[in-house]
């Protein structure tokens, strides 16, 4: 289990193991300052691509993506663009929460998907992150789904990644 | 009675022939999944602790979290409906769809609602139901039992599904690969879920503090339920409720890779419904907003409140169908669910479900596939003794169940079985139950008892009144028993020796595999120790394996009173059959009083166990044989395997020179009394071929067959057709 710290090398050893855990997974990511976000995006969409505006601070999402969709639009897309609320270095898995603005349906419908999470939200083992989404969870009755790796399927005789969900997951880490 | 025998096993032979080769390697991949998975994991023990101890506590607590859920869930802006049985659910939820004019259905897998045969419901009223998750759809299309209770098409191959797809759909290119297999189905079933109306899933499990459930899948098929419908329904058993969010840590940890051998499955769903998301539309091609949602959470009692309240089944509350139990099971490895299942649920625990949500007699279908081996109880996250739960059902279909066709051959069974079972247990069950009596029986008439046995006729007779397969060998019972063996010679006395131990002369030692008893005497003195043997034989192994509790229990107060006083008097116990020594550590905590399974726990020792620490604690290894090399093929024993004593064998025979190769099939398929049965000849056979498999290969060929348990004896000498010793017969001195 990672531990959680906060000083320096503590924070490196999470986010070292949360790397590695996205690779074990299949997802690639690249890492980048809140300004390099749009370019980092850009580097790996596929058009068309739809998206959900991100925090404050996490940087922009290209011109590409388009944050005003319709149910049509969101079928039809083969990049979703949504930010991460937390991630987790354990498992690799990249925590989506539900939101008006639609991160659930973004991050599920397209082929691909591509998540933007901060570094500062890399948490090391399951039981942090559920001490974060509990209080989250009591106090405004949010949801959340801990997505790790693309959908995948083994019911039609061999492992398919792509099942209902994402073929493909890009995580972008957002240095502080 | 033989007509039932033989149609069950005709049905177990179709399935072991259509379905067996696709479940076998599919279980099989998921239990070698389980061991690397959970073999990463800092503290394995600790976690299964942690979600064993949420689970009782949750349990205990239920009325309270209920009440506490219920809150939560009406402040979030859902309703909780608490349904009795089956009856009131499907009433609620067709009630449920019938307000939001529902035409299309949409369900991601879920186990309850197939235990309340939902679809059918809904289906009569006209409503499309349509399973998402890809294996629930095959089978639907196949119109299927599911096989597994996590990966319920295991049973399909491929090329099955191909060609079911090709049938119904008769699509425009061919689809082969399991690529353009998923494909289509995503593309299919993503129409019907664009216009679906009302989504129903199924909980892992459901916290009381905020009213969130969790889902555990890998497909996305359940979030596109959720995320596609307006109106979301979670209809999961009342057992699922936990305390708090953080309480999911540990199951989120221990599922995936307890189940099929993931460190985790692709989604959780941590969901606090009605979700934030917006609604879509996607005919009008609008979005909504989260407003627009309804929930309805659905609580299913139908038995389990009472399973609550009995002791031998509550544990049965606990299990997170994480399937591991099925995957470790080297008889589900064979047949799966169809055979090895009941009503709604599969494998060893299904037992304890069958039998408190449809009642003892759909659980008396099945719950012999369950032999006791044990090797289900170390993979189960939440530590239930799933044997157990299988020995008590067995106990009580025993008590119910007054067969009035086996009165003919009754009076036969009945001089040989002096058991304090009621007359309802069945012939085949008493006379193996009684495995005592016929053994003294069948030494005191040996050899005859043996060339009798041993004739066609007795055979053919064997098979028509008790089941025994006419295949099998009998075990061929030794005119003199070990102990005959014993009294008549003079053995180290106690005053020359350095310690003493009492050997417990179990049955099979006694009456057939004498020379591993000689040998392990032999062996002892050999290392300073005197062997005393004691008048009591018959451990209460054979009994219990057959559901008759009541003579198990009567047969460990006589070894209790037998061996009790040897513990107090400082001796030590040593057990030679491995069956019996698990027993005195596992199962007799369940027959006798506390003090006195604890004496006998503490201090009884397989007997390699013992050699082991004979060794480890001064005496002189070169007493024993010198293995100079010599290379051995060893299985242990199933339940020495769950109790991790195996390792003082290898370790020993390893000690002394032996070249040691051990399997690691999860049980040799012969298990006491299993193998021998007519309807279970074959699942026997196929599971003991997967172990003999591993003792043909260029490297184990030519090896000695070496093996600790008198079954695992039995069935590698009737399928390897080489001679099979234990490994005391290797290490004693001339
Ligand atoms: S009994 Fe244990 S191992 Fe079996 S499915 Fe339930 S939780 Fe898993």
């Amino acid at each position: 289990m990672t531990t959680d710290t906060t000083d320096a090398a503590g924070r490196d050893r999470v986010l070292g193991r949360f790397r590695d855990r996205l690779d074990d997974f299949d997802v690639s990511h690249t890492t980048v300052d809140p300004d390099g976000v749009s370019d980092a995006v850009e580097a790996v969409l596929e058009p068309p691509a739809i998206g959900v505006d991100l925090p404050e601070g996490r940087g922009e999402l290209p011109p590409g993506v388009t944050t005003v969709w319709s149910p049509a639009d969101l079928r039809g897309a083969a990049t979703g663009v949504t930010p991460a609320s937390l991630g987790i270095a354990d498992y690799g898995s990249l925590v989506l929460p539900t939101t008006a603005d639609g991160v659930e349906p973004v991050s599920l419908f397209a082929d691909r998907h591509v998540a933007v999470v901060a570094e500062d939200d890399v948490v090391g083992g399951m039981a942090s992150a559920l001490a974060r989404l509990g209080d989250r969870f009591r106090a405004d009755r949010g949801s959340a789904i801990v997505a790790t790796g693309p959908s995948a399927t083994a019911d039609m005789g061999a492992l398919v990644q792509g099942a209902h969900g994402p073929k493909a997951v890009h995580a972008i880490i957002v240095r502080s | 009675m033989s007509d039932a025998r033989t149609t069950k096993a005709e049905h177990i032979r179709h399935i072991l022939e259509t379905e067996g080769a696709a479940i076998e390697q599919n279980t099989q991949g998921f239990n070698d999944g389980r061991y690397e998975s959970v073999a990463d994991l800092e503290d394995y023990e600790g976690l299964k602790r942690e979600a064993r101890e949420i689970k009782e506590d949750a349990i205990e607590r239920l009325p309270e979290l209920l009440d506490d859920l219920r809150e939560a869930v009406e402040a979030n802006g859902g309703t909780l409906y608490l349904a009795d049985d089956a009856a009131d659910a499907n009433e609620y939820v067709r009630q449920v769809v019938d307000d939001a004019d529902g035409e299309r259905v949409v369900k991601s897998k879920s186990m309850t609602t197939e235990e309340l045969e939902l679809n059918t419901v809904l289906e009569t009223d006209g409503v499309d139901v349509v399973e998402t998750d890809l294996g629930e759809w095959v089978l639907q299309l196949a119109d299927e039992a599911p096989s597994h209770i996590v990966a319920p098409a295991i049973h399909k191959s491929r090329e099955s599904i191909a060609a079911l797809f090709e049938a119904r759909f008769d699509p425009d290119q061919s689809l082969e690969s399991a690529e353009e297999l998923t494909r289509f189905a995503r593309e299919r079933l993503g129409e019907q879920l664009a216009d679906a109306d009302v989504g129903v899933t199924g909980a892992n499990f459901v916290t009381a503090d905020s009213g969130t459930m969790a889902l555990v899948t890998s497909e996305g098929n359940a979030r596109k339920t959720v995320a596609a419908t307006d109106v979301h329904v979670a209809v999961a058993g009342v057992e699922k409720v936990v305390p708090t969010v953080e309480d999911l840590a540990p199951f989120l940890e221990l599922i995936g890779r307890s189940g099929t051998g993931q460190d985790i499955t692709s989604y959780v769903s941590l969901l606090t419904p009605p979700v934030g998301s917006p609604t879509l539309d996607f005919a009008a091609d609008e979005r909504g907003t989260p407003d627009d949602r309804e929930f309805h959470l659905v609580l299913v009692d139908n038995g389990r409140l009472a399973m609550r309240q009995d002791d031998d089944l509550r544990e049965t509350l606990y299990c997170i169908r994480c399937s591991a139990c099925s995957n470790a099971c080297a008889n589900f490895q064979q047949v799966g669910g169809h055979v090895f299942g009941g009503e709604t649920y599969s494998g060893g625990i299904a037992t304890g479900w069958e039998a408190g949500v449809e009642g003892t007699d759909v659980a008396a279908e099945f719950n012999d596939l369950c032999t006791g081996c044990s090797r289900c109880v170390n993979a189960c996250p939440v530590g239930i003794d799933i044997p157990w739960i299988n020995t008590v059902v067995r106990d009580r279909i025993n008590r119910g169940d007054v067969d009035a066709d086996e009165g003919a051959v009754e009076w036969l069974v009945e001089g040989l079985t002096p058991d304090a079972d009621p007359s309802g247990v069945d012939v085949q069950k008493r006379l193996f139950g009684n495995f005592g009596t016929v053994a003294r029986l069948g030494s005191a008439t040996a050899p005859l008892s043996n060339w009798v046995a041993d004739t066609d006729v007795a055979r053919a007779l064997a098979e028509r009144f008790v089941g025994i397969d006419r295949r099998r060998d009998l075990p061929q019972f030794q005119r003199e028993t070990f102990r005959e063996w014993v009294s008549a010679r003079d053995g180290l006395a106690l005053a020359d020796a350095e310690r003493t131990v009492v050997l417990f002369p179990d049955l099979y030692t006694n009456h057939v595999q004498v020379e591993r008893g000689k040998a392990a005497v032999r062996t002892l003195e050999a290392l300073g120790v005197a062997v005393q043997v004691p008048d009591v034989t018959a451990s209460g192994r054979a009994p219990l394996s057959q559901g008759m509790i009541a003579t198990a229990r009567e047969r460990a107060e006589a070894v209790a009173e037998a061996l009790v006083p040897h513990v107090e008097a400082g001796y030590d116990i040593v057990v030679i059959e491995p069956s019996d020594h698990a027993l005195f550590q596992r199962e007799y905590e369940k027959l006798l009083d506390e003090p006195s399974h604890e004496a006998l726990a503490a201090n009884s020792y397989e007997l390699l166990e013992y050699v082991y620490g004979l060794l480890a604690n001064g005496a002189d290894a070169d007493e024993l044989a010198d293995g100079d090399g010599e290379r051995v093929a060893y299985h242990s024993h199933c339940q020495q395997r769950t109790l991790g004593v195996e390792r003082y064998t290898e370790a020993v025979l390893d000690e002394r020179d032996f070249d040691v190769v051990t399997s690691d099939a999860e049980c040799c398929g012969m298990a006491g009394s299993f193998g021998y049965k007519q309807e279970y000849y074959d699942v026997s056979v196929a599971v003991g071929e997967d172990l003999t498999a591993q003792f043909r290969t260029e490297e184990t060929a030519d090896r000695a067959v070496v093996a600790s348990g008198t079954s695992c004896l039995d069935q590698l000498e009737d399928l390897l057709e080489r001679p099979s010793r234990h490994p005391i017969e290797l290490l004693a001195p001339e």
